[in-house]
């Protein structure tokens, strides 16, 4: 899986999750000051990326992802498939 | 029916106030699926429920047992959908007074009664949360609020769940998802029937409404508090003791 596949699905994913219009998630969006995500918000993003994915971002990683670049480094250094 | 197509899970749901519960709620459209501990338990539910023309089944489940919640839960998303109510009703006693407790009685009582309120939670929230929708009711006790001697293991638990389930009201309050507890006082069960006859004779005389509770007035309250009349309801503990103690 490349880089630019693992960012549209990450996007999509985003957008989904927070409710918000997929042209909105830049690469250097936060999750919290630019796409209005609570806590909550927060641990379904990751939830929801762990099952696009197959993977577990355990809790200290977790808090590490704030960004959409954030999750892209993430999944690719991580993702199995 | 007020919860057409709506799944139910409703835990120790073999006798007493869990059968009734399972029973309201399938009377009201709902799909349930009651879990008992034993294959003969589930035998059971699927016989009543069966003969009283609801759908669902019985599931083995013992719910101190982690594995078997997840396991559980797994069947039920595969073979019927997600779990819409989840109905934390199974609990057991070992009462004791404290100076004799042992950590065994204290263990199983919290583990059976309150862990798996958390375990059980967790394990059908997610699916709520994507649903944005979903009720969780968990049945304490009003001795979780007045206390009883012989109890404290059991009061905690059932006060725990009070604090249980006003934490998560607020965390997953804004997904629509309600989180309530019923509390029942002394009602007519194996539970209770197992207490002397002068107790019993004591304890009616503290009941305003003069009698022992029936399950099927406890039952009412959970389809209440699963149906739309009470969306906007949330965090709550709603008594049903016949006054024997008033908020």
């Amino acid at each position: 899986m490349d880089i630019t596949e693992i960012e549209q699905r990450i996007k999509k994913i985003v957008a989904e999750q927070l409710g918000v219009n997929e042209s909105e998630v830049k690469n250097e969006s936060s999750f919290v000051n630019d796409l209005g995500a609570d806590s909550l918000d927060t641990v379904e993003l990751v939830m929801a990326l762990e099952e696009e994915f197959e993977c577990e971002i355990p809790d200290e990683q977790a808090e590490k992802i704030n960004t959409v670049q954030e999750a892209i480094d993430f999944v690719a250094a991580n993702s199995t498939q | 029916m007020i919860l057409e197509h709506k799944i139910a899970l409703v835990t120790g749901a073999s006798r007493g106030i869990g059968k009734a519960i399972a029973l309201e709620l399938g009377k009201h459209g709902a799909t349930v699926i009651g879990t008992a501990t034993s294959e003969s338990g589930v035998d059971y539910i699927n016989q009543y429920l069966s003969e009283a023309h609801v759908s669902g089944m019985g599931l083995v489940m013992d719910v101190s047992n982690i594995e078997h919640i997840s396991n559980g839960i797994e069947t039920i998303q595969k073979s019927l959908g997600n779990v819409a109510i989840l109905v934390n009703n199974a609990g057991i006693t070992r009462d004791n007074l404290l100076a004799r407790m042992k950590d065994d009685e204290w263990d199983s009582v919290l583990q059976t009664n309150l862990k798996s309120v958390f375990c059980l939670s967790r394990t059908v929230l997610r699916a709520m949360m994507k649903a944005r929708s979903g009720r969780i009711i968990n049945i304490s006790s009003v001795v979780g609020t007045i206390g009883n001697p012989g109890q404290t293991n059991y009061a905690a638990a059932k006060a725990g769940m009070i604090g249980f389930s006003k934490s998560l009201a607020k965390e997953i309050g804004s997904r629509n998802i309600t989180v309530n507890c019923v509390a029942p006082g002394f009602i007519d069960t194996d539970m209770t029937r197992s207490l002397s006859s002068d107790l019993q004779q004591s304890l009616i005389q503290h009941i305003p409404l003069g009698r022992l509770g029936r399950p099927e007035d406890v039952a009412a309250a959970v389809v209440f508090l699963a149906s739309p009349a009470a969306d906007y309801i949330t965090g709550a503990t709603l008594h049903v003791n016949g006054g024997m103690y008033m908020e």
